[in-house]
């Protein structure tokens, strides 16, 4: 069966992208589809999307630049045998289609036969997010005036504040999604982000306070938060560390403030439960599913419909519903996150992981939201119990290796813990540990949960949006990087 | 590419000055496993940026395309954005300096050349020889080879024309080996700009050989250790020292630097040049992304600040000239910062530094860069793998440790520099580095 033949087939669709259309004719989506399999294959897939950002910029008390950018295009992948052919176009027409889906088909090296006919079949998957007001709607001038309250708010701190960045971002991205199995959906994915960054100058030098806040909603966004408190939280860590003691050094407990700790179960276990690595035996939590990874009170949860969470969307970018999976209950290793590749593989379903970069990029198994549920604990009563050691209030980034399951994450707003009470403040550095043993030595968890802010997750070279979020917590024994004796 | 960034600046406006930049990247990417192709990616970019200012107020807008009706909108956009930005004398776009780029060549038919067939041979040889080099490697998480072919012009309405074109490959295996249980992890790579730079063996030799010594890995004890930087870890702290020295992060307050121009910053054995001529380097270039000639740029000259770099405007605020180091994608306006740092080399051989350390750490990997240096205040603390090193030699390797100092500290505790300079892919060669002293932070 040759390509001439499928494109006789016509399909009716329903436009289920929340009243904006489909974004691609479904006969285009369908001739491209046909080209991808002319040649065999198992599995093809057209991505498309189409994105529109707004970001606006804050340095040294001038608006520096108001930016627009548009990105779009579509990634055609096929499958054969264990071969992934992709190729990316920027040209929307049916003649760059046809050209990236020829080179993807050409690349998967096809081989063997079996031809088949595919009918897309329009899925009504769950509702885009509902945004009350589009970004786009709202004119630049009232996003720019955030960044000057920001930096008005900031300044009015304290006179060691000497610089203030501030930066509005929102983005608007379309994606449809069109496979040989018949799959046509689609999905609108709005996000809103403000941050801002202080440098506070004293006798002991430099130190830098940050904080954001972003959602997968619009412009109701500053309904909710003022640009002011986010400015004075920044602006107070980076007051705080002037008066910081260099970290300590060695093994200790540590305790991480609510909405403070997700980094941590990112790094030290999420990464890990990744199927995509687990496939590879590059985890150390391969195999190890329905055993007790865990101390008996965590349990982990990924949960990408999280409503205006950063991490959260309708459908992956596959077209597979975002689901809440989890992944540790009562200690106990339940499950591992899953793309459609490798879900496919196992004979199972994804469990709608399966995301990507943008069409220029092959989707692979990331994580969403995630969160360690609530505790019986009282906060208090954590602080109190811990003779020595460190409170992380505000981590920075991480990073792990998922093979030996050694891992790093910095604080950037910490305080010693003495006799039980918090007290001096300490300067930036990285804490590591190991990902099995930390979430054994993990002998605390409150009530108080809280989602932290929102990240940005890198793997492979592909950065996604992610939440996470966790109550206060208690490790008994992580290493503290600091310089003190 | 050229002509059109010229179309779009023949769209300027009286009063105005437009600059457009033009990017187009075809790549190729392919991954081995267990014998067969996981994927081949074939992939072709393009991409504008269009920067307007007029009355010291600048507008900027970008596309992921080439479309006739993208430019248009880009223009528009451009221009529109630049009404809400605070005015500012110093925002202007480059002026042709009269300097002409260093000619080199850095584009190679011979990677256009080369057939599919051949770069799934080279992934495929890549894993096999890895999965070979020991009989503890278990597996290969990653093998891959990836090319790209790149190529930009920069028009402006100041009479800036400038195009350059370059080729690159790579090869990377990420090793698993595995002993009584235990897996440990390394990284091999070869990179050039044609294929036949590329060295199989060597990248599959380095992985393996970095992944097997780790077995057996210990926590070291906490304390105040003499450590060696391989070039692999001295590189990524090069480019960060370097970062702190951008002309925009000292007007803005946030380089510890600032105040230090002309003083002793350094051991007087750090001389550290960035020189995007230097052909050696995987990240030189012709020409900055204001589309000046790139030029060499001593840093620090014995351990003192000599200069810090600049880009147009942030020359023109400090009163004096660029110095080609505007950096920059179609996506963003032109930043400020290095692109290829590197130390004059000494003249032992890593052994021979070893050798003269009685009680130290080799450290081969570090970890959380992005969370554990701040670049403002100087601290840093970095997650870290190594070799210890007693009497001289390389004992027993170590792990999930961390270590810490200052950048400033470090600077000045260079104690000896190795012979091994090697460009990497990053924007900072790499060379054995003695540090007199770092805290190590583990059990």
């Amino acid at each position: 069966m040759t390509y001439a033949v499928l494109e006789t087939m016509m399909v009716q669709v329903i436009d289920m992208t929340g009243g904006e259309g489909v974004m691609l004719d479904p006969q285009v989506l369908l001739d491209t589809l046909g080209v991808a399999m002319a040649t065999g294959g198992e599995f093809a897939e057209v991505f498309v999307e189409d994105r529109r950002s707004t970001s606006a910029l804050l340095d040294d008390s001038r608006i520096e630049e108001l930016t627009s950018g548009r990105d779009r295009g579509a990634g055609i992948r096929v499958v054969v045998g264990d071969t992934t052919g992709f190729a990316h176009t920027a040209d929307l027409s049916p003649v760059g289609l046809r050209a990236a889906a020829g080179a993807a088909s050409a690349a998967a090296r096809s081989g063997g036969s079996g031809v088949r006919v595919v009918a897309l079949d329009a899925v009504s998957g769950p509702a885009s997010a509902v945004v009350e007001i589009l970004p786009s709607d709202v004119p630049k001038a009232r996003k720019v005036a955030l960044l000057d309250r920001a930096d008005d708010a900031a300044r009015s701190c304290d006179g060691a504040i000497t610089q203030v960045t501030a930066r509005y971002a929102d983005s608007q991205r379309r994606i449809q999604i069109a496979n040989s199995d018949g799959l046509l959906t689609g999905d609108r994915q709005i996000r809103t982000l403000f941050s801002v960054s202080c440098v506070a100058s004293g006798d002991s030098g430099l130190q830098t306070g940050r904080e954001s806040v972003g959602h997968t909603i619009g412009f109701e966004l500053f309904d909710r938060v003022d640009v002011e408190d986010l400015a004075g939280l920044a602006a107070g860590r980076a007051l705080t560390k002037l008066d910081a003691v260099p970290a300590p050094s060695g093994q200790m407990p540590v305790v991480v403030g609510p909405g403070g700790g997700g980094v941590l179960f990112h790094e030290a276990c999420g990464h890990g439960l990744e199927a995509d690595l687990i496939a590879k035996a590059a985890s150390v939590f391969a195999g190890r599913r329905g055993d007790v990874v865990a101390a008996p009170m965590v349990s982990l949860v990924d949960d990408g419909t999280m409503a205006g969470e950063w991490g959260r969307y309708a459908i992956d970018d596959e077209g597979r519903p975002a689901q809440h999976n989890v992944l540790i209950r009562d200690g106990v290793l339940t499950d591992f996150m899953w793309d459609r590749l490798r879900a496919r593989r196992e004979g199972r379903e994804s469990s709608g992981n399966g995301r990507r970069q943008s069409y220029r990029h092959l989707p692979m198994v990331r994580m969403t939201n995630t969160y360690l549920e609530a505790g019986g604990d009282d906060p208090a009563e954590i602080l109190a119990g811990t003779e020595q050691g460190v409170y992380v209030a505000q981590l920075g980034g991480g990073q792990v290796n998922t093979a030996t399951g050694d891992f790093v994450f910095g604080m950037t707003e910490a305080y010693l813990i003495e006799g039980g009470r918090l007290t001096a403040p300490i300067r930036d550095g990285n804490l590591i540990g190991n990902g099995p043993a930390a979430l054994l030595d993990i002998d605390g968890i409150a009530g108080d949960f809280a989602m932290g802010s929102p990240g940005t997750c890198g793997k492979d070279g592909q950065g996604v949006p992610v939440g996470d979020g966790t109550p206060t917590l208690r490790v008994a024994k992580l290493t503290v990087g600091g310089t003190a004796a | 590419m050229l002509e059109i960034a010229e179309r779009i600046v023949g769209w300027s406006d009286p009063g105005e000055q437009v600059e457009a930049v033009v990017v187009h990247e075809r790549e190729t990417e392919v991954r081995a496993y267990e014998g067969e192709v996981e994927s081949l990616t074939v992939a072709e970019s393009r991409g504008v940026g269009v920067r307007i200012i007029r009355d010291g107020r600048q507008g900027f807008a970008y596309a992921g395309t080439l479309d006739p009706d993208a430019l248009g909108e880009v223009m528009r956009e451009a221009r529109d954005n630049l009404g809400f930005a605070t005015p500012d004398e110093h925002c202007s776009l480059a002026e042709p300096d009269g300097l002409a780029p260093v000619g080199m060549d850095l584009y190679r038919d011979a990677l256009l050349d080369l057939p599919i067939d051949a770069k799934v041979q080279m992934a495929l040889d890549l894993e096999r020889l890895t999965l070979s080099a020991d009989g503890r490697i278990s597996g290969v998480e990653s093998a891959e080879y990836s090319d790209s072919v790149s190529s930009s012009a920069v028009a402006t309405t100041t009479g800036i024309r400038s195009t350059s074109r370059e080729t690159g490959c790579f090869l990377s295996a990420y090793a698993l080996a595995e002993s009584d249980g235990e897996t440990q992890t390394g990284f091999g790579f070869s990179l050039g700009r044609q294929p036949g730079d590329l060295d199989v063996e060597a990248a599959a030799a380095e992985a393996a050989e970095r992944s097997t010594r780790m077995l057996g890995a210990v926590k070291p004890p906490s304390g105040r250790m003499t450590v060696v930087f391989d070039p692999w870890v001295s590189a990524q702290f090069l480019g960060i020292v370097g970062g702190t020295l951008s002309g925009e992060a000292v007007q803005k307050g946030r380089s510890m630097f600032a105040d230090r121009l002309g003083d002793d910053v350094a051991s007087p054995l750090l001389t550290l040049i960035d020189d995007p001529t230097d052909p050696a380097a995987f990240t030189a270039t012709e020409t900055d992304g204001e589309g000046l000639a790139t030029r060499r740029n001593v840093l620090l000259a014995n351990g003192r600040l000599e200069r810090f770099v600049h880009n147009s405007e942030t020359a023109r605020r400090a009163g004096t000239v660029s110095t080609g180091s505007a950096v920059r994608g179609y996506s963003s306006t032109p930043g400020v910062g290095v692109r290829a740092v590197a130390v004059v080399p000494g003249d032992r051989s890593p052994a021979d530094l070893v050798s003269g350390i009685r009680d130290g750490l080799l450290i081969q990997g570090v970890s959380g860069l992005h969370s554990g240096v701040n670049a403002v205040s100087g601290d840093f603390s970095t997650g870290a793998e190594g070799i210890r090193i007693r009497d001289g030699e390389l004992a027993e390797p170590v792990r999930e440790f961390t270590i810490a100092s200052t950048i400033q500290k470090m600077l000045t505790d260079v104690t000896a520099i190795g012979d091994d300079l090697q460009w990497l892919p990053m924007r900072a060669a790499g060379v054995t580095l003695v540090i007199a002293e770092l805290t190590v932070s583990g059990v």
